[in-house]
């Protein structure tokens, strides 16, 4: 069986490398000091969706992302590892996007594509860790859906045998397609770039992301119409601007602060034998442990 | 109408911690608001299993849905009677457990209802908004307060206009509270197939294995924890050993986890376990927020780190200057010596 594979990716600031200057003096992210990656679970989405393609010859699997031009570049990641295609959602109207409104874009732009068969996502962003993104594409969709997912083992008739994580443990359910799942930590990592890929794939763009001047190599992107990647505006998937960015989503922020914690009056001590055994003495003569 | 509604975990006929936990809570904003505290129930064979251990948390209402296809859980049912229910009954607020189910559950019934949803809150209060653009002003919002970005900043969030406000917490965040063993709640035995229709039972689940938690670090009462800065796996080690002597157990910084030096069910933080205990050894660990908020209410805290100025140490009771290597041995050595 060939099937259409869409998997939903995100371009993330590597929160898990924070340093020290990733902070402003006002206590507001400074992102530029941020690199931005391929958000992690988003990569076994990838995997699981690339060994589909290799047991279903046939297959195409698609990079959907939404997010500013420099995000092509997730898409150029999922063509090097063997990805078919991909799309970038991009537009000022999609900013400020809570999971709602971006699960509303989302959507919108698979009915674009027409639809998929799967559409494979991590399970969470590591700039929000909500995962909440998925389960609301399924529902804006009408489709089912599977979190949480490890492995998917089998498909066939229509159905997707799935083993998931659960709380304390793990079950395998069977669901109908179209689908949509979402992978979990624990999944297979994702298979590195495929050198011939990056070749064939490193100039491969949106529009938006080329300077306005023109670059030496205009020509390839009508000799080889693969290296123009699609980009798409709300206007361009018939989305509603209300429910788009800022003005579809119903949470808002009220206030961000910069915790400071309540300082406390601490005892610093040295490693030394001495500090070490006396602090011991002190907590075990005040009974704090036994 | 506009009550706090809970919708309680359950595995097999036994509600969930996390579940009571926000009833606890859900009790007390309730009271805030001058409004009732409905609880939500659904599986297989729960009438007259789970009342006694959801009415004392002060429920004024149970709506108990009880059908074979109910447990174990799958998506489409559970959401299916939530949104049906919440479209008849109009809550205000509602609540569930930032576990599996609830992650999969919430953002479901928040789309079918177009509703605001944040996840992993570590504090909910009510309060009041303005809008800084429009200036309309809203009473008696839930203020739905969380670390985001990696756990560098605390973010408020609120939902203005969209009913129910809903949020998911962490089993362990809030503490749970029996108001009155005989507390009278009305007791509601739903229809379930006014609620869900046969069309919704399509994913089967064909097995199942749940293992009994190998360690009990939310409930214990020394947790010595390692960050980063333990450096491997074998220097985990080395915790475990401080752990078994203390009697207690052994958390990690998501750094540690994501590192691989241990297993992901021991991580401390908002996006882990969150743990209460009389004493605390941070090992190595800088102290992102999102790691002090899961440890923050700990007894006594005592930071082993290099780095003099690392985070953690301004909520530390003790803090000890030297490398984790060093200091954690002379801890085992001199508390065996020492104690009895």
């Amino acid at each position: 069986m060939e099937y259409k594979i869409i998997v939903l990716a995100k371009q993330v600031p590597d929160t898990r490398n924070v340093g020290k200057d990733a902070m402003t003096e006002a206590g507001t992210v400074n992102r530029a000091a941020l690199p931005a990656i391929f958000n992690p679970d988003d990569l076994l989405a990838l995997e699981q969706a690339l060994q589909i393609k290799e047991q279903n010859p046939g297959t195409k699997v698609g990079v959907l992302t939404m997010g500013p031009p420099r995000a092509g570049e997730i898409i150029r990641q999922g063509l090097y590892r063997g990805a078919d295609t991909g799309w970038l959602l991009t537009d000022r109207l999609f900013a400020g996007a809570d999971t709602l409104a971006t699960s509303y874009a989302l959507a919108t732009a698979i009915k674009k594509i027409g639809g998929a068969d799967i559409i494979i996502g991590g399970r969470q962003a590591i700039d929000g860790d909500t995962a909440q993104v998925g389960p609301q594409v399924a529902q804006k969709l009408g489709l089912n859906q599977v979190t949480y997912a490890e492995e998917i083992l089998k498909i066939e008739d229509g159905k997707a045998t799935i083993r998931r994580h659960i709380d304390g443990g793990v079950e395998t359910v069977v669901a109908p397609l179209p689908l949509v799942i979402t992978v979990n930590g624990s999944a297979t990592p994702c298979r590195p770039c495929n050198a011939k890929l990056v070749m064939k794939y490193k100039r491969a763009t949106c529009p938006s992301e080329r300077p306005a001047e023109g670059t030496p190599y205009d020509y390839l992107y009508e000799q080889k119409p693969y290296l123009n990647l699609t980009q798409w505006s709300v206007a361009d998937v018939d989305g509603d601007p209300g429910q788009c960015g800022n003005a579809g989503s119903p949470t808002k922020v009220k206030a961000v602060q910069n915790i400071v914690f309540q300082a406390k009056e601490s005892k610093t001590l040295s490693g030394s034998d001495a500090d070490v055994e006396g602090l011991i003495q002190e907590l075990l003569n005040e009974k704090i442990i036994g | 109408m506009k009550n706090v509604f809970v919708y309680c975990e359950i595995e097999g006929t036994t509600v969930a911690e996390v579940s009571q936990e926000l009833l606890t809570k859900g009790r007390k904003l309730a009271n805030r608001l001058g409004v009732q505290l409905h609880a939500v129930a659904a599986g297989s064979g729960i009438t007259g299993k789970v009342e006694s251990q959801i009415l004392p948390y002060g429920v004024d209402k149970l709506f108990i849905f009880d059908a074979p296809g109910l447990f174990p859980y799958t998506s489409a049912p559970h959401t299916d009677l939530l949104v049906n229910l919440f479209k008849e009954e109009q809550p205000q607020i509602c609540l569930m457990g930032a576990t599996v189910i609830g992650r999969d559950l919430g953002p479901r019934v928040s789309s079918s209802l177009t509703s605001g949803l944040t996840a992993d809150c570590t504090q909910l209060e009510i309060g009041d908004y303005e809008d800084i653009k429009t200036h309309e002003k809203y009473t008696d919002l839930l203020y739905q307060i969380r670390p985001a970005f990696g756990g560098n900043i605390v973010a408020t969030i609120v939902n203005p206009e969209h009913r129910p406000q809903m949020a998911t917490v962490r089993s362990g965040v809030m503490q749970k509270q029996i108001i009155d063993p005989d507390y009278k709640g009305e007791v509601v035995i739903a229809d379930v197939a006014k609620y869900v229709p046969e069309t919704a039972y399509v994913v089967k689940v064909i097995d199942r294995h749940i293992e009994a938690a190998k360690h009990n670090l939310k409930g214990s009462a020394i947790v010595v924890a390692g960050g980063y800065g333990v450096g491997s796996k074998e220097g985990f080690d080395q915790l475990f050993q401080l752990a078994k002597e203390l009697h207690g157990e052994v958390g990690a910084s998501r750094a540690a986890v994501d590192a691989g030096f241990v297993d992901h069910d021991r991580q401390i933080g908002q996006t882990g376990v969150t743990v209460h205990p009389k004493v605390y050894i941070a090992c190595g660990i800088s102290g992102q927020i999102q790691h002090i908020a899961g440890m923050r209410d700990s007894g006594i805290i005592i930071s082993i780190n290099t780095d003099p100025d690392a985070p953690i140490n301004k909520i530390a009771d003790y803090v000890i200057i030297g490398k984790v290597e060093e200091v954690v041995p002379k801890l085992i050595k001199y508390y065996k010596a020492n104690s009895k």
